[in-house]
């Protein structure tokens, strides 16, 4: 008798369902996955190990790249681990501002997740539809921080810099005459509040199409329904977090569990999922788009009146931490003096450990310092969500098909920056 | 016009002599495929325009006004790029795959009628000729897959084999029933069958025409076509985000171009036969406008137009569900159909005397 393998397949680490460098290496009894076997680190960058080498905000950049598909949400973490070993209190709007940019970034992250699992799925035309709201998201992160993408927008003590009060406009050129450029203009007249507004009220109406072409359209839900099953026990077991956790069921939200910022003062609801299979982390994942949006709504109000009484500082005022304003800067010995130590040496955070975990848009995101005091830390790691969703991906896969292994790629929502670090 | 057509053809006779019918016959030739190629190419184009409409972005812009000249371009690079083989294929066969997945989806045209009487070879058993062509034309796929020896293409290869077959019964099925309603195997006469009936006579053909008393057959046909030129949501074997371009993977330069051009004019036929079995080829769909080629390039589009928004629509199904919908649903349904033809057309009610 002829001697039966399985057959091998090397998928990626080039592959277009890949969601970047990942190579996987399929045990293929046919088209049925025996074993899934991940293979990481091709885009391993050592960032725990710079940031050892460097002050605490000179690391600071380096989170915006980690997840490079949510970047603001990737700063937090590391600033409140510092906050919280320095002790130093953070203005409310300061607060409101992380929090708002948060959920934009959560959004920002859950528009590709979708849209990417459905380019994975084969609905192509998801992924631009959702690459329209991310380039209006992109124009907000552009606004406040400088960049369309590595924002490095918070800091130890707050944020860089306040909300500016005009949104950028398109010119006519070349290519854009008056007439688009006017209706490009159209939400754009006001302030970056005004923007974020705008696209609170429009964003609702986003979804509704992307429901419109995926939730109960046959072929998708064929594809997703039953597939990548994981059950609440065996979630908790393999350290699930973020939606892959909630689409199992359990209703565990590090916002509403251990509340950092100002979420305990905000409403919203968390989704759960019943089945535990890509289907329901699909409309978890929707359904959390729109209570994002719920969230951004009411910062938008909250800082916007906070504006109207005449706006508050948006960083801490404790210049170990923060550097004082140009003006004082520029008048007083002793503010310059803070300002030289500060952009020369860095903060100084006293000796200890802390953990900071937030819940980022992927699972928890959490980053542990150790500080001997000196002006960079002692050591720092970072808890990624999609690496331990990564390490279930055997368990998911076994059994399926080619087809449904990229489709439990896509619903982990991986991001190798994030997975690699 | 005419006259002088005629007096050109009668000139060229004299020159040529004996060999003027093979030279005639070759001429023609050149004469569909060459507009063929010219429509696939502009197939392409169209392809990305629509999509790129459905998915509000622009498409090619910049080559030429509007893109037009992208397709030329893509053309060019395709013809200037070295093709590539990979070291442990079969030499001989890998180069057999392309070319055969070319010529066999060229040499169906011979049959196609693309208005009274335009048709290069008028054989009565063009629907057999038709069917017979295009199986072969999957070999081209599975031939490609195992001489490229990857495995990308190694799935594709089984993929298409298995998809290509299970559809192909429910497509042939489908056609069972034109068959019977038409009593011909000849692809001008089935046209010529849909031009009687009631609703001719009230000066609303299109109402006669095959696709609506074979409602469910023209459904059938429409997705087997779909499924048989490869494309979305049933595109597995060069499903991109599975096996990234199937059989095509190994291939570069103009072998690449010629799975290409091969798919594209495979779509084109596949709308053809469909507008000619069941939307009435170039009949007129109302009495008071002439029957011309215009409909059925017209039809044509339509169906392509459909191809390409189905693309932009859905997503892909999975491997087993399309072999279910297949063998599960499409031939169950294509037999019951045949069944339900025939009584009917034993009945009192027969309305294709």
């Amino acid at each position: 008798m002829a001697d039966v393998r399985n057959f091998t397949l090397n998928f990626g680490p080039q592959h277009p369902a890949a969601h970047g460098v990942m190579r996987l290496v399929l045990e293929l009894d046919g088209e049925t996955v025996v074993r899934a076997d991940p293979h990481i680190g091709l885009l391993h960058r050592a960032t725990e190990k710079l940031a050892e080498e460097r002050t605490w905000v000179q690391s600071l950049p380096y989170m915006d790249r980690l997840d490079y598909t949510s970047m603001f949400i990737n700063e937090h973490p590391f600033v409140l681990a510092v906050e919280k070993l320095v002790g130093v209190d953070i203005p409310l709007r300061a607060q409101y501002i992380r929090v708002m940019f948060d959920e934009i970034t959560r959004i920002h992250n859950h528009l590709l997740s979708i849209g990417t699992q459905a380019l994975d799925v084969g609905a192509m035309t998801m992924v631009l539809y959702t690459f329209r709201e991310r380039e209006d998201i992109a124009d907000m992160l552009e606004a406040v921080s400088g960049a369309r993408m590595h924002g490095a927008y918070y800091r130890p003590g707050g944020v860089y810099r306040d909300l500016p009060d005009q949104m950028p406009r398109y010119t006519a050129n070349k290519f854009k005459n008056a007439e688009t450029v006017r209706k490009l203009n159209e939400a754009r007249n006001g302030s970056l509040l005004d923007f974020i507004e705008d696209f609170t009220n429009r964003f609702p109406t986003y979804c509704d199409e992307y429901e419109t072409l995926l939730t109960d359209n046959r072929i998708w839900k064929q594809r997703l329904v039953g597939v990548g099953v994981v059950s609440p026990e065996r979630a908790l077991q393999l350290g699930f977090t973020g939606p892959m956790l909630r689409g199992s069921g359990i209703q565990w939200d590090v916002r509403k569990k251990q509340p950092y910022e100002v979420y305990d003062r905000l409403e919203f609801d968390i989704p759960v999922g019943v089945e535990g299979d890509c289907y329901d982390r699909y409309l978890v994942r929707m359904e959390e788009m729109r209570q994002a949006n719920r969230i951004i709504k009411q910062c938008v109000e909250w800082l916007r009146n906070d504006s109207a009484k005449g706006a508050g500082p948006v960083i801490t005022g404790n210049y170990n931490v923060a550097p004082p304003s140009r003006e004082k800067m520029k008048g007083n010995m002793e503010e310059l003096i803070h300002h030289f130590k500060l952009f020369t040496e860095g903060i100084h955070v006293p000796p200890g450990e802390v953990y900071c975990g937030i819940e980022h848009a992927k699972g928890e995101f959490g980053v542990y310092m150790i500080s001997d005091g000196a002006n960079k830390p002692y050591r720092m790691k970072l808890r990624s969500a999609a690496y331990t969703h990564l390490s279930s991906m055997n368990e998911m896969a076994k059994g399926h098909m080619i087809a449904d292994a990229v489709t439990i790629i896509g619903t982990m929502d991986i991001v190798f920056g994030d997975v690699d670090r | 016009m005419e006259a002088q057509f005629l007096q050109i053809v009668q000139m060229l006779q004299g020159f040529f002599g004996p060999v003027w019918p093979l030279v005639y016959t070759l001429l023609k030739i050149v004469g569909i495929i060459l507009p063929l190629l010219l429509c696939v190419a502009y197939l392409t184009l169209a392809e990305r325009k629509v999509i790129g409409a459905m998915q509000v972005r622009l498409g090619p812009n910049v080559v030429g006004p509007w893109g037009l000249l992208q397709p030329i371009a893509d053309g060019l690079k395709l013809v200037f790029k070295e093709i590539i083989v990979p070291t442990q294929a079969s030499k001989g066969i890998y180069f057999v795959g392309p070319a055969l997945a070319f010529a066999t989806a060229l040499a169906a045209w011979a049959v196609v009628p693309f208005s009274e009487g335009w048709v290069l070879a008028n054989v009565d058993a063009g629907v057999l000729y038709i069917l017979a062509i295009t199986s072969v034309g999957i070999y081209s796929i599975i031939i490609a897959g195992w001489a490229s020896n990857s495995k990308y293409p190694f799935f594709a290869a089984m993929r298409s084999a298995s998809q290509m077959v299970s559809y192909e019964i429910a497509m042939g099925f489908a056609l069972v029933c034109v068959l019977m309603v038409s009593a011909s195997l000849n692809l001008s006469d089935i046209v010529h069958v849909q031009g009687k009936g009631r609703f001719v006579d009230m000066g609303l053909g299109f109402l006669s025409w095959n696709w609506l008393p074979l409602l469910p057959m023209f459904l059938v046909f429409l997705i087997s076509g779909i499924a048989e030129t490869n494309r979305a949501p049933f595109d597995v074997v060069e499903g991109e985000s599975e096996i990234v371009a199937g059989h095509m993977v190994e291939y570069s330069g103009m072998a690449f171009a010629l799975f290409f051009l091969g798919e594209y004019s495979a779509m084109i036929l596949v709308s053809v036969m469909t507008t000619i079995f069941f939307l009435g080829g170039w009949l007129s769909p109302v009495g008071f406008l002439p029957d011309s080629f215009v409909w059925l390039a017209a039809k044509t589009s339509f169906v392509l137009f459909l191809f390409l928004w189905f693309r932009a629509t859905f997503p892909r199904y999975r491997y087993d569900q399309i072999m279910r919908l297949g063998w599960k649903i499409f031939v169950p349904l294509c037999m019951f159909w045949v069944l339900v033809v025939g009584i009917w057309m034993m009945s009192p009610l027969n309305i294709w005397k």
